[in-house]
């Protein structure tokens, strides 16, 4: 399945094209989108600290699951929010970059591992369950990671 | 500086990271995962200062158990941000976003400090309040705003917009 005149036509909306054209779009969704991940890192992985038996231990994971599943949710809101119409910009460039597919394969699994396992995992446990923390961080930062990498290749 | 700036610009090292392929991105995507680390982290403590984010986990619970991680993060900035500098000098020198984010820095490394050198030394009066005093509120505030504009300023480094 050839998948780049889907790529052509989504570079071709109107939300692209403004962005594409415009000098201070792009650089003020990307910060907006920076902020929200840096949000997300700390919303995930404090939960996922206290999940390895360290940071937090005092609390239980289900109570610190509670708190923190509202910043998390609207982190990735905010993420997804910026990051569709940084993609329609440039979604040519994307379609022909490694990174982007690695990233968008990642995010597709951090969310549902995080929504589904993680957060029954973590509503569950109390006290510790690190190989579901330390597949949450590597899940996390491996979208990250190819998110910076679809600027280089 | 200018003069130092640029003999730093020519050193094998600087030329190095400036030309190397996967040295430069690697450095860069550490830079800026850390935020995950420290921004991430300085950002919920400074929520839960607020009053609106982490209500009912002690303060001091927080800063003791959390703020260790955060520094680290902070440390790991640092070093990779030092680099990246060392990597083009005269182009960081000459940008108005850097200039603004050192003041920024430095403001919320001032703002860390009098938090710590004042309304926190009363944190075991306040320390399971859902809002605590407002003195340790704008502080969380304070921070909050700051660190944003840290790395709102650290991304817009790349556009040489004023240069």
């Amino acid at each position: 399945m050839d998948l780049l005149p889907y790529f052509q036509s989504f570079e071709a909306t109107f939300i692209g094209t403004k962005v594409r054209e415009s000098l201070w779009m792009f650089p003020v969704i990307e910060c907006v989108h920076l902020l929200a991940l840096g949000l997300l890192g700390g919303a995930a992985f404090v939960l996922d600290l206290r999940l390895l038996g360290i940071g937090l231990r005092d609390q239980a994971p289900p109570d610190l699951e509670r708190k923190l599943h509202p910043w998390l949710r609207a982190s990735i809101a905010m993420l997804i929010l910026t990051g569709v119409p940084m993609f329609l910009s440039e979604a040519i460039k994307c379609y022909y970059s490694p990174p982007f597919w690695y990233k968008i394969g990642g995010l597709i699994l951090a969310i549902i591992f995080t929504f589904t396992v993680r957060r029954r995992v973590a509503a569950r446990t109390a006290d510790k369950a690190p190989v579901i923390a330390l597949a949450s961080i590597a899940l996390w930062m491996g979208v990250a990671f190819a998110g910076r990498w679809i600027a280089f290749y | 500086m200018v003069e130092f700036f640029q003999w730093l610009e020519a050193t094998g090292g600087s030329v190095a990271i400036r030309e190397s392929i996967l040295l430069y991105p690697i450095i860069e995507s550490t830079h800026v995962l850390t935020l995950c680390l420290f921004f991430g982290f300085i950002a919920l403590m400074d929520l839960r200062l607020v009053g609106i984010a982490l209500r009912g986990v002690p303060v001091s619970q927080i800063t003791s158990r959390i703020q260790p991680f955060g520094v680290a993060g902070f440390v790991i900035m640092v070093i990779s941000g030092a680099l990246l500098f060392y990597s083009s000098p005269m182009r960081a020198y000459g940008n108005i976003f850097f200039r603004v984010k050192l003041v920024l820095i430095a403001l919320a490394g001032i703002n860390a400090l009098l938090f710590h050198k004042t309304i926190f030394k009363s944190v075991d009066d306040w320390n399971d309040a859902l809002q605590p005093p407002p003195r340790a509120r704008l502080a969380g505030l304070l921070s909050l705003v700051f660190w944003s504009g840290v790395v709102i300023c650290g991304r817009m480094q790349a556009y040489k917009w004023f240069d």
